[in-house]
């Protein structure tokens, strides 16, 4: 090789664009200055200028989920790695790929405390799936290379690089993308078929069988998601989804029940519960999905496919553990199922489809139609009514009530249309990840349903969304309380709504329009289908904001530390049933 | 009785590692993020060519936590390979120890009296003071240390346990 003519940041650039990188969301600033030097020469890739690195973070896992390609990040040192900090935690927690590329004060002045110098590998070590510091300009297209492999391959995840700036200056040689194998690090994609084969046998001894999938399949590909489909075809058993997992198996689809989890149907928790065998496909048994632990399906057979092993036995012990990617494992599933040409019992099937079906009778996801204020359930519901027929709408959400409203009433009939921050709980994801959906796709239907709260903690991204033309559509439920905690504040502290209540609220009307878009308001229920329609008419950025019902609470719920047959379903049922002392301290 | 899953055993695990920068700290923050136990840890490079290190790790837990920790360690990027010493059969643990006792007269007899017992050697010496160089597993030099206590035991160095499996089974390099 003898272009060694080239210097870091050029080296860097070539490594990206031979990685396939098409856009880039970043800030500038004195460490990373070379870069954006060789940004400003070349045409191949985009830069998205955010108004807050935490932003740029967001904005690529909202451009990452929704597309299944790695999203970029480009920020500078020290406080600009540290404001990526976030985003690469929530990141992290949902399995989404992202490479962070940080800005580093000169080698020699490493450890120096020099202006704008952190400790930025050391600070993103538990945050990251891994994360490298290149000190040699020589080593530097093969970690980039190694990197990108890292974050895309096994269970995804953010890898942070950073890049001093003399590295960035000092000439080198590029070394293009090798398929040489990694040293170290080989995840395993094809699942153990002996394993498979005895998950068959004892999915073909169930009597009350429930299949509960989750964000896994949708990060093994579209692919992944279908096969999802044939299996619950195939066996006819019923399926559940996570948050995460929501859009993985068709909302329509009539063997699926629903969300699962804290505030999930009736029907999936009580199904959760009293099923006898459970297919668990990449989720996680995380504690809003299992509630109490010592009391979670306590009669079920598990089996547990996920890609990665540690999420194996981590919160809840599964009699067959089988690793390897959904999609690999479901096909050699659906294969020996077919083959076999198993069926599990017919007559035990249909009473246990009739068990759920009365759970379904429950109607858990209803709430009070008589009100006269918009209640928020049903500005969701208009909001998907009104928009399902479209091809491609994509929505993000910020956290909280309105997060988990969206997850009951929108219904996802595709993957990857649904980004929210699940494991992380991140207020302020919403809006930055709409503007890197809408980036990735430029004609789609993009909606952050968001709260007045939560939409404040991002809202310097208005201003980013407004520089591109974005027709991000922001979609507040105002309801003038952090919501969620309030909820939990009347249910575990008699009332006493602490620093709950959102005060001195902006007209976001007024913001919308000072950031030039268009501001819509629904005050009253008769106004809320014109504002839905004006708003997903216009091919501008809007902000609608539905004033809703101030004290309306999430429902139905499991308590903390209760069990999945213990859900209350409205304000009254609460009341006769105090939350242990166990459950008070959980969050 | 305490159920066998709530039994909280000793494990000592073996990992090896890619020898580069902030590595054990991946592996000690691991520990400390997730709240598990470090009794003891070791590390130096074993391959330079390879440029591979061995972590040595006693660490303590239940059945459900140990797997954990086995794939929790498996699962950073840099590490080649997690070998649970205590669960995959018969290994040999040594630690090494350097222990300064400070006397005169009896007592300083008595801790030479009791070194020879340890077959611990004196790596130095002056008229009042002995340093005792002394290898063996955690227990022998636990107790040669309470012994060594009311003679003028003044300064304990240790190395912390390494720990490799008896008969052929080895970690090999290419294997993961």
């Amino acid at each position: 090789m003898s272009n060694a003519q080239m210097n870091g940041a050029q080296i860097l650039l070539k490594a990206l664009v031979d990685q396939g990188v098409e856009v880039i969301f970043g800030y500038p600033g004195g460490a990373v200055l070379p870069i954006y030097d060789e940004i400003f020469k070349q045409n191949k890739i985009r830069h998205i200028l955010v108004r807050q690195e935490g932003g740029a973070v967001h904005a690529a896992e909202g451009y990452a989920r929704s597309t299944g390609k790695i999203g970029v990040v480009l920020v500078t040192s020290g406080p600009g790695a540290t404001n990526a900090v976030t985003g690469l935690l929530d990141a992290m927690m949902d399995s989404v790929p992202i490479i962070c590329l940080c800005g580093q004060v000169p080698t020699h002045l490493i450890g120096n405390d020099a202006f704008q110098e952190a400790d930025t590998t050391g600070i993103t070590r538990p945050c990251t799936k891994h994360n490298y510091l290149v000190k040699n300009v020589d080593n530097l297209a093969r970690r980039i290379h190694e990197a990108f492999h890292v974050a895309a391959s096994g269970r995804p995840g953010p890898v942070v690089i950073d890049l001093p700036k003399d590295v960035m200056m000092a000439k080198g040689d590029y070394l293009p993308p090798a398929k040489a194998q990694h040293k170290s690090y080989k995840p395993q994609v094809k699942g153990d078929i002996k394993k498979i084969e005895q998950a068959v046998k004892i999915m073909a001894t169930a009597k009350r069988p429930l299949i509960y999938a989750g964000g896994g399949v949708i990060n093994s590909g579209p692919g992944a998601s279908l096969l999802l489909r044939q299996l619950v075809q195939a066996t006819n058993f019923p399926c559940t989804l996570t948050l995460m997992g929501l859009g993985a198996l068709p909302a329509q689809d009539k063997n699926f029940l629903g969300m699962v989890g804290m505030h999930g149907t009736y029907e999936s928790n009580m199904a959760m519960h009293d099923c006898d065998v459970m297919v668990c496909i990449g989720a996680r048994f995380d504690d809003r999905v299992t509630g109490r632990l010592d009391a979670f399906s306590p009669e079920s057979r598990k089996i547990h496919i996920d890609i990665d092993p540690s999420s194996i036995n981590k919160n809840v012990h599964v009699e067959i553990g089988i690793v390897g990617d959904v999609g690999h494992v479901l096909e050699d599933m659906i294969k020996l199922w077919k083959s076999g040409q198993k069926k599990a019992d017919e007559k035990a099937m249909k009473s246990w489809w009739k068990t759920i079906d009365g759970w379904r009778g429950r109607k858990s996801l209803e709430y009070d139609r008589t009100s006269n204020l918009i209640k928020p359930q049903y500005a969701i519901e208009r909001l998907y009514e009104l928009t399902k027929d479209r091809e491609e709408v994509y929505i993000t959400t910020e956290v909280g009530q309105h997060q988990m409203w969206a997850a009951q009433h929108f219904h996802f009939e595709h993957p990857n249309r649904f980004m929210t921050s699940g494991g992380l709980g991140t207020m302020g994801y919403g809006l930055p990840a709409a503007m890197g959906v809408q980036i990735a796709h430029p004609k789609a239907l993009v909606i952050d349903i968001a709260g007045e709260a939560s939409i404040l903690m991002n809202i310097q991204e208005m201003s980013t969304i407004a520089q591109y033309n974005l027709p991000v559509k922001v979609f507040i439920l105002n309801n003038q309380y952090m919501g969620m905690v309030r909820q939990w504040q009347e249910m575990l502290h008699e009332g006493r709504y602490a620093e709950s209540r959102m005060e001195a609220l902006p007209d976001f009307a007024k913001l919308a329009d000072a950031f030039g878009g268009v501001g819509l308001r629904a005050d009253r229920v008769d106004q809320l289908d014109d504002v839905i329609n004006e708003m997903i008419t216009l091919d501008r950025t809007v902000i609608a904001e539905i004033a809703v019902d101030p004290l309306e609470n999430c429902f139905p719920m499991i308590p903390s530390g209760a069990a999945h047959n213990e859900m209350i379903f409205g304000p009254g049922d609460a009341v006769g049933k105090p939350v242990s002392e166990d459950g008070m301290v959980l969050v | 009785m305490t159920p066998i899953a709530d039994i909280k055993n000793a494990h000592t695990m073996a990992v090896l590692v890619d020898n580069e920068p902030g590595v054990l700290a991946r592996v000690i923050g691991l520990f400390s993020g997730r709240g598990y136990n470090i009794e003891s840890l070791t590390v130096a490079e074993v391959d330079v060519q390879e440029n591979l290190s061995r972590i040595t790790i006693v660490t303590s837990g239940t059945p459900m936590v140990i797997e954990q920790i086995k794939a929790q360690l498996e699962r950073l990027v840099p590490v080649h390979g997690v070998s649970d010493l205590t669960v995959e059969g018969p290994h040999v643990e040594r630690e090494l120890a350097l222990v300064k006792v400070c006397s005169t007269g009896e007592k300083r007899l008595e801790s030479l009296r009791i070194a020879d017992i340890f077959r611990a050697r004196a790596v130095d010496s002056t008229n009042e003071s002995f340093v005792f160089e002394i290898v063996g597993d955690t227990g022998k030099l636990d107790a040669f240390i309470e012994l060594m206590r009311p003679l003028g035991l003044v300064d304990v160095s240790r190395t912390g346990v390494a720990a490799i499996a008896r008969g052929l089974d080895a970690m090999r390099y290419d294997e993961t």
